[in-house]
């Protein structure tokens, strides 16, 4: 084993060392830290990111010295390590771009608390991508719970503290049922490693024995992380969660911390229980049902809000729809299309939240959406990087969610029937909704009426938001051989 | 009767029986600094009007809030909010109790959990990790990671309840909260028994025994059931107990914010490190220069009882820590 293939693991531990140390540190130094770790991390991932590339398979990493029906056990091939490469990169640039804001509103002995926080979820996350374990999965689930309800939390203002507690409530309630869903799935298959368990769940659907706890289980774990990464009938603590944190943990929320749910789930369909089980089982039904009526339903929220955080918080309900609902086409290209919607997503709501923290600066500290017109020319920057993000998510040609719609239009059409005729109903309708309010928002920063006060973002700021344009517009005009080296993950993914 | 004569259990016993005296009572005064009765009384006087003060600002809140909630949500929602909540809770008990009956039965020997998982752990534990106690081999050695995960979960706990609970003296913002919490009538031991001689009797009793048996469990987790998160949960009641019962101020010279802080940074690092040893050679496939010992002497199974150490002192210092911010929003 070459050291290259150790990264992985290591990236795992040092973030927990990491997390440990800075809940000890003084507030700058545990800044600094918590910005060297990621960085640090990102550099490791590239670096197993290109080994797995050479080889182009993955490979099993044990944790510890026994083998895989009785050890923890990691798997990384191409698809882990580019998701994690581009959701670290999320992490960093959020962190960095909303470091000032952020420790203004956090009290000053306490930051270094909330840098354990962001370890914590950033731990989690990489644990919940690379891990090949259920029960592993289950115990980081629980760790960036408690760590994005702190991160929600952090303000200490009445409103946040009452959004920690919803999302608490039914953030636990999706815990308790995928743990639920996990120990059925044990006591009938007697494993708890995801490949062992495809083996004995194939057996098992194929002698139909177990039919019952077998569907009661796939529906509970399908069900409880769904209802963590905010689909649909289960978003209502999404507004008040991601408006009333503070901007980076909104930000970390929005497109890290449900995306690593998103990614377990989809390594449970495809690795630990199999597509065709799945299928047979009619899950994949009702992800679809819930998926379509998130897209709409959120969209039709956005248009209501009244501020632009509102708004972009119901824009994620609307896109966590459109993950479900490539899931549920109930395909393997249906399964790629949702893994690379969710990094397109996290690219740009993440993007967004940034420049609309400030724009909101600029616009006086106002939240309201009708006091932004005119912002571009208050901080073009900023105003530049929310109107590119705004033409994404409504799908303009050559960025990464127009390539998320062709290629769920073309798989639905692929996958026929009332399916298709569904999926592309949505796609229209949830495309002019997007048009309604992205696009009004958008252009009114362009307004120009009276006298202007711009205003200069800070050197992070600015640093922040050129990352984010550069990763977006790389996702959207590379996304064919990008898009193609997922493709490539995905099919060793199994 | 003489003065000594009185005193005499019998005599003790006669008076209670005709009930001049309750039999408690001598012991309860004396261990209370009895003040001169009228103080006494004007400061009793005065605690139950500020409870009493307290209380109905509590309910006032509680009343806004209802009229709040009746304001926001009509009555005809509510019922059918009301009813399709007992609606869905019914058909999960039903789904769940139904999966249940079809689920394999428990302790069967064709069951599926019956397979080479649990039949290396029995068989071969005992060689492989070195741990008498096969449960510990399973979560400190064939399964570690999943543990290390489940002790970072009880960090990130207290991380939280600091991060919101925790009243800060240096910090400017809740200092007059902090200072204020302090001191009466809103410290923590205002509406308390300060001299419960019942707390404090059991609590001199039972705290020794408590630490000792905690101590005992995690150093033995090992060679006998328990280990570090017993262990750990046992001593942590200890000093749960003894702070009931006797206050803060003993407990404080030797376990503060610092001593939490200092006792779980290094028992986290030190089992993550230890473990990234044990992985980094367990996936190269470098055997480990950690000796396993004899199995059954308290210094055997390699890694195991260093790691039960460390998990015992996060998990005490989870009990105790969780106690106190609670509390008094201070360690």
């Amino acid at each position: 084993m070459t050291l290259v293939q150790n990264f992985p693991a290591f990236c795992i531990l040092l973030t927990l060392v990491s997390a440990v140390v800075t809940s000890v540190l003084r507030r700058r130094s545990a800044a600094i830290l918590t910005g060297v770790v990621l960085v640090i991390n990102l550099v490791l991932n590239v670096m197993t990111l290109v080994y797995t590339l050479q080889t182009g398979e993955s490979y099993v990493y044990r944790m510890g010295h026994f083998p895989a029906p009785w050890g923890n056990e990691l798997r990384v091939g191409v698809l882990e390590t580019g998701t994690a490469v581009v959701l670290l990169l999320v992490v960093l640039f959020s962190y960095l771009g909303a470091y000032r804001r952020s420790s203004q509103r956090i009290e000053p002995t306490k930051y270094n608390l909330y840098g354990v926080m962001v370890d914590l979820c950033v731990l989690s996350l990489l644990a919940l991508i690379y891990t090949n374990d259920l029960f592993t999965a289950y115990v980081f689930i629980e760790i960036s719970t408690l760590a994005a309800a702190g991160l929600i939390m952090a303000k200490q203002t009445g409103s946040s503290l009452v959004a920690g507690v919803r999302y608490m409530i039914m953030n636990l309630l999706g815990s308790s049922l995928f743990l639920l869903g996990v120990v059925i799935l044990y006591s009938i298959t007697g494993h708890l490693l995801m490949s062992p368990i495809h083996d004995a769940v194939a057996q098992l659907a194929a002698n139909r024995e177990y039919r019952i706890p077998l569907d009661v289980t796939v529906a509970l774990i399908s069900v409880g992380l769904g209802m963590k990464s905010a689909l649909y009938p289960f978003e209502k603590w999404v507004p008040a969660a991601y408006s009333n944190a503070t901007i980076t943990s909104s930000a970390l929320l929005s497109s890290v911390v449900s995306k690593g749910y998103i990614f377990l789930l989809i390594k449970i369909y495809v690795r630990t229980i199999g597509l065709p089980v799945i299928e047979a089982l009619g899950i994949t039904d009702v992800m679809f049902v819930f998926g379509a009526a998130g897209m709409i339903m959120g969209s039709v929220a956005a248009i209501r809000a009244r501020t632009v955080r509102m708004m972009i918080a119901y824009s994620s309900v609307a896109q966590i729809g459109y993950i479900f609902l490539a899931i549920g086409l109930g395909t393997m290209d249906g399964l790629m299309v949702a893994l690379w919607h969710l990094l397109a997503h996290a690219a740009t709501k993440s993007m967004l939240f940034i420049s609309s923290a400030e724009i909101d600066e600029a616009s006086g500290g106002t939240h309201l959406r009708k006091d932004v017109r005119g912002a571009f020319y208050r901080s073009p920057l900023a105003a530049f990087a929310f109107s590119l993000g705004a033409a994404n998510l409504v799908g303009l040609p050559l960025l990464s969610v127009f390539v998320t719609k062709f290629m769920m239009g073309q798989t639905a059409v692929a996958v026929g029937g009332r399916h298709m005729i569904v999926t592309l109903i949505c796609l229209a309708v949830s495309t002019l909704l997007n048009l309604g309010y992205f696009m009004s928002t958008a252009m009114s920063l362009y307004v120009h009426d009276g006298e202007m006060v711009r205003r200069k973002p800070d050197h992070l700021v600015r640093f922040s938001l050129a990352g984010f344009l550069i990763l977006n517009l790389t996702l959207g005009l590379c996304a064919g051989p990008i898009y193609q080296m997922f493709l490539s993950g995905f099919s060793v993914f199994g | 009767m003489s003065e000594e004569k009185k005193n005499q259990p019998g005599s003790r016993f006669a008076k209670w029986l005709n009930q001049d005296q309750d039999v408690l009572e001598r012991q309860m005064i004396a261990s209370q600094t009895r003040k001169p009765d009228s103080e006494a009384e004007l400061e009793e006087e005065w605690r139950r009007q500020r409870y009493l003060e307290d209380k109905q600002e509590e309910e006032a809140i509680a009343r806004r809030l209802e009229t709040l909630n009746e304001k926001n949500v009509p009555l005809v929602g509510r019922g059918i909010y009301l009813a399709g909540c007992f609606l869905i809770c019914v058909a999960m008990i039903v789904l769940l109790l139904y999966t249940v009956t079809n689920l394999p039965g428990f302790g069967g020997e064709i069951d599926p959990i019956q397979n080479e998982v649990p039949k290396r752990y029995i068989e071969q534990g005992l060689q492989e990790t070195g741990a008498v106690n096969i449960v510990t081999g399973m979560i400190l050695d064939y399964r570690a990671f999943d543990t290390l995960g489940e002790s970072t979960v009880l960090f990130a706990a207290v991380m939280v309840v600091l991060f919101l609970l925790r009243l800060d003296p240096e910090s400017a913002r809740y200092s007059t909260l902090a200072r204020s919490i302090r001191e009466e009538p809103h410290a923590d031991t205002f509406y308390e028994p300060k001299h419960d001689a019942i707390l404090q009797h059991t609590a001199k009793v039972l705290t020794p025994v408590a630490f000792l048996l905690g101590i005992y469990v995690i150093l033995n987790g090992h060679l006998s059931p328990g280990g570090g998160f017993s262990g750990g949960a046992i001593v942590g009641a200890g000093l749960v107990l003894h702070v009931t019962a006797f206050g803060f101020r003993d407990i404080r010279r030797f376990f503060t914010y610092k001593t939490y802080q200092r006792t779980v940074v290094i028992a986290l690092l030190t089992y993550a490190i230890s473990k990234t040893y044990s992985f980094y050679t367990g996936a190269n496939g470098i055997p480990s220069a950690i000796p396993l010992g004899t199995p059954g002497a308290i210094l055997s199974s390699g890694l195991i009882l260093l790691l039960n150490i460390c998990v015992g002192l996060i998990v005490t210092c989870t009990v105790y820590v969780l106690y106190a911010v609670f509390r008094k929003g201070e360690v």
